[in-house]
């Protein structure tokens, strides 16, 4: 933005442009998958693809109506990765199955809900009130799995899954967001004591034991996940999103580093007293080894026939359809990039990574912009727990790191994940919105909706000093929301 | 608070950083190893549900891919599949490729070096890889007539050349099997039509230790064609030598003696020309020539036709080298030159050696591949006739002709005559020592410009039905060739 335009602009326009762009990715994708697999471009093909584009559509004008400023190139990234992974997963369906359309009717209702998020809530700072009401709702929803008669038991050796009628969730994803605002709202609140009390030693400041706390919190509930829910995965994923957001809270790096140690060592701990993470761990060091190989459960079949799946695809892959990606086990959720790398290539699964990539980047572009300490700590957490998640599953089936269970955001079936990672993406969207909209200078008070203030145009030296103060004064513009 | 979240942000993108590096790795720098990874099943698979080039004969398919079920887009069928299985063996998933399938498989999978072009351009027109099909010299009515010459139940070759180019016309072998059972999509019937047919004795389904090229069997007196190139070459023997021919021969301190063969005239005469000897088929004239020669002499003139040597590179199919005993006793020399005791020789060396002997003493290459195709239908690879080794000088190998023609003209070979046509040929009765004998007859036609050679064995059989098996047997294919 050049200092000449101090308008805030909407970019509601690039965003439809996009739009389009994305859409005509994912339904080209899908009509692929169908050409190939000689059904034709049926009826069935037709009504998915109008699904989506009148879904995503609507999304659109929501986002007119109801934030204008959002970032224009979240949803457009949304669209098409989530086309691309209903593509593959209708591809990946063997006759009878119908995976495909029920992660159809999944992106639809998750829409739907980030629509509802967004309509309803208005500003994402209304969340800040609900901190420790975000709290109570974690826990119940990390303790559902285990709750006899509402658990759905174990699955594929984790116990994270609860039973609503006919259908699994796992309630972890959600938890996601909900400890997101609560460490948001607390740290929000508590990063003054926090930051300013502690001990230095050496280059750096420690903090002092009792406000340890929150940190001891979270590492409890990351060990718990991981001992009682088995969900290597999800624990390492809280525990990052903690760690990122009491370190952007607190600008300390000591943090991190007790953070790392803490997790470092729990995990090495759990690794050799849970013989789930050792084998993890065992499968991930010796892939290769017959033994190894060969077991089942907890074996590495499933890493190497990843690893063999994306050799085949080399540089510019087999082409959609056209790959054998049904070798791998788990090939349309846990496994799915496996299969992208196969049928697109190195080039097909750089441009998806690279999604990702622009996804986070503009979150954490919202987090930045935002003026607000909650919204920068919850667009901050969010953004992370993106590009945590991202790493934790595209490095495990690259045996970069060990193979978790957690699943490919909007790629990977399955609907929980999905909703949540929808839901991520209307915060997000929030938050971009009051990032790049008119800054709003007076309090928010309950009850009156920021529409009802008057947008005032930023100037251009207010504009650049939101960049340029960052160093010495750190959250000036947010002092008003700070002391609501 | 931003420059922490500029710091996340850092953190997050060299997460990216490491994936991409992983994927990198994975679908590039290490995909060879991963691809040739023994567990990786999708080498296999991809070849295996190719489009393959096919192999032809008379311009009709034998082997060729046609569009095969969900899992495999193309299915390997073999047409007349019990008459070609000792050619183009099987391309089954379980028991991995033999025959022409394995030998020409660079050029039927399309991944020669001849293709590179073919490549490309699939590359770019986005065609389905196609290999290349391969012709074969193969005569089908030839091959028809062979097979079927040999009963159901009988064990035993037919090998017919042209002795001029090599070319093999036809070459059969029974027990055989259907490579269609072995190369199906389903691995359980593959593995038990393969258990079934392994237990018939002598079933062609290794190229290597089974039918015309690999079945290493005792020549009899067949191989007394070779005593005589030796003595004529020797020089201490002519035309008009006059050679023992005792009813028995006896060796010096053992017990043993060589009885002649009591099928047809010897016991009338003590001496004997060579005509008579070869028409006859006395065994006490060879067994003099050879202790007179020694061991070296007839060993050379094996080689120099054949035994212990290697059979060029057009025969693409495997083979056994056949073999003449060194070290031999008194007694041991006198049973190895009669083609008995130690002396192996496979159905296709005896076609090679008469052969050479029509061929005025230049053994050719043996050749089965006609044309090599690729699948724009340019030729790519056309074997010239090449020699492979002299056997003999011409003058000797005119003096066999005419006493070979001699045999069938007034020998016990005359079951094999064709009313108009001279032709050359010998007989032999290898005994087994339990009654039962292989019994051959190995010629060509006409004798003044050979057409033709015609190699018969048929194993196991009593002496009148192996004379009923072989010589009228190669009449009807010499009638055949020559169209009498």
């Amino acid at each position: 933005m050049s200092h000449a335009d101090t308008m805030p602009k909407p970019r509601r326009n690039v965003e439809l442009l996009l739009l389009v762009l994305a859409l005509s990715v994912s339904i080209g994708a899908n009509a692929l998958i169908s050409i190939d697999e000689q059904t034709s471009l049926d009826t069935d093909f037709w009504f998915q693809s109008s699904l989506l584009a009148v879904a995503s559509l609507v999304f659109h004008v929501v986002l007119r109506l109801r934030a204008k400023y959002a970032d224009p190139v979240i949803l457009p990234l949304v669209v098409t990765l989530n086309g691309l992974g209903l593509a593959m997963i209708h591809r990946l369906d063997a006759p009878g199955e119908d995976t495909g359309n029920n992660q159809l009717r999944w992106t639809v209702i998750a829409m739907a809900v980030a629509i509802a998020v967004i309509w309803f809530l208005k500003d994402h700072r209304v969340l800040r009130r609900f901190t420790y009401i975000s709290l109570a709702v974690s826990a119940l929803l990390l303790i559902l799995p285990l709750v006899p008669g509402i658990s759905a038991g174990e699955i594929l050796g984790a116990r994270v899954w609860i039973r609503l009628g006919p259908m699994t969730f796992q309630p972890g994803e959600v938890a996601k967001i909900t400890l997101a605002i609560f460490f948001a709202g607390y740290l929000s609140s508590n990063r003054d004591l926090i930051m300013l009390a502690g001990r230095k030693i050496g280059p750096m400041q420690f903090p002092r034991f009792k406000d340890m706390g929150p940190m001891i919190t979270a590492w409890l509930v990351s060990i718990g996940v991981l001992i009682f829910q088995r969900d290597l995965g999800s624990s390492v994923l809280f525990f990052g999103l903690f760690i990122v957001m009491i370190y952007v809270a607190t600008s300390r790096i000591s943090w991190v580093v007790i953070g790392l140690t803490l997790i470092l060592g729990g995990g090495f701990v759990a690794s050799k007293v849970f013989s789930h993470v050792g084998l993890r761990i065992d499968s991930w060091l010796n892939a290769f080894t017959e033994e190894v190989f060969g077991r089942s459960p907890g074996g590495s079949g499933q890493i190497v026939e990843g690893l063999f799946g994306m050799a085949s695809g080399g540089l510019v892959g087999t082409g959609l359809g056209q790959g054998r990606p049904n070798l791998v086990p788990f090939a349309n959720s846990d496994m799915i990039i496996a299969s992208f790398g196969e049928e697109l290539g190195l080039i097909g699964l750089f441009a998806i990574v690279m999604m990702y990539l622009l996804l986070f980047t503009r979150g954490f572009r919202a987090a930045l912009g935002t003026r607000d300490a909650f919204g920068k700590l919850l667009a901050c957490g969010l953004s992370f727990a993106v590009a945590l998640q991202c790493f934790v599953v595209i490095g495990g089936v690259t045996r970069l790191i060990p193979l978790t269970g957690l699943t490919t955001p909007f790629l990977a079936a399955g609907g929980s994940s999905l909703l949540a990672n929808w839901i991520i993406v209307g915060l997000l969207l929030m938050i971009s919105h009051t990032a790049r909209g008119p800054v709003d200078t007076s309090p928010m008070q309950p009850g009156r909706t920021p529409e009802a203030q008057k947008p005032v145009p930023v100037t251009a030296a207010g504009s650049r000093q939101d960049r340029n103060t960052t160093q010495t004064l750190p959250d000036a513009p947010t002092e008003a929301v700070k002391h609501l | 608070m931003n420059q922490a979240i500029r710091h996340s942000w850092i953190a997050a993108i060299a997460m990216f950083a490491l994936i991409f590096g992983a994927i990198s790795y994975v679908q590039v720098v290490g995909a060879d190893e991963l691809k040739a990874n023994p567990w990786n099943r999708r080498a296999i698979l991809q070849n295996y549900c190719n489009d393959r080039g096919a192999i032809l004969v008379g311009g009709s398919a034998i082997a060729e891919s046609v569009p095969g079920n969900e899992s495999c887009k193309f299915q390997r069928r073999y047409n007349q599949p019990d008459l070609y299985a000792g050619l183009t063996g099987y391309f089954s998933r379980s028991y991995g490729v033999t025959g022409l399938e394995s030998a020409m498989d660079a050029q039927l999978a399309g991944s020669s070096d001849q293709l590179f072009f073919d490549r490309i351009g699939q590359l770019f027109l986005g065609n389905q890889p196609k290999g290349a099909s391969v012709e074969l010299t193969i005569d089908p009515k030839i091959q028809k007539l062979a097979y079927d010459l040999i009963p159901d139940g009988q064990r035993g070759s037919i090998v017919v050349t042209d002795p001029k180019t090599g070319n093999i016309l036809a070459m059969v072998s029974k027990p055989s099997y259907d490579p269609n059972l072995i190369a199906t999509q389903d691995v359980a019937k593959e593995q038990a039509a393969y258990n079934e047919a392994i237990k018939v004795p002598g079933v062609n389904l290794n190229p290597s230790v089974s039918g015309p090229t690999g079945a290493l069997l005792a020549p009899g007196s067949v191989f007394k064609l070779v005593d005589t190139a030796a003595a004529l070459k020797s020089g201490k023997y002519n035309a008009d030598s006059v050679l023992p021919n005792p009813a028995q021969m006896s060796f010096p301190g053992i017990q043993y003696q060589l009885p002649n063969y009591a099928g047809g005239n010897c016991y009338t005469r003590n001496t004997a020309s060579f005509a008579f000897a070869l028409q006859q088929s006395c065994n006490t004239p060879f067994a003099s020539i050879a202790r007179d020669l020694g061991e070296n002499a007839i060993a050379q003139q094996a080689s120099k036709f054949g035994f212990n040597s290697d059979l060029g590179d057009q025969l693409k199919l495997d083979y056994a080298p056949s073999v003449f005993p060194s070290d031999l006793d008194d007694a041991g020399l006198a049973q190895s030159a009669i083609g008995q005791r130690d002396v192996r020789a496979t159905p296709l060396q005896i076609a090679l050696m008469t052969s050479a002997i029509a061929n005025s003493g230049v053994q050719m290459a043996p050749n089965l591949i006609k044309a090599v195709r690729s699948p724009d239908l340019r030729v790519i690879d056309e074997p010239k006739p090449a020699a492979l080794r002299t056997s003999t000088t011409p003058e000797i190998a005119g003096q066999i002709t005419d006493w070979m023609t001699s045999v069938v003209s007034e020998g016990i070979g005359s079951g094999a005559a064709v009313p108009g046509v001279e032709v050359a040929g010998k007989t032999g009765t290898a005994e087994l020592g339990n009654g039962l004998n292989n019994s051959w007859f190995t010629g060509f036609a006409p004798a003044n410009d050979p057409q033709v050679s015609v190699t018969v064995v048929m194993q196991g059989v009593d002496i009148s039905t192996g004379a009923q098996l072989t010589s009228p047997n190669a009449k009807k294919i010499f009638e055949a060739v020559l169209n009498k």
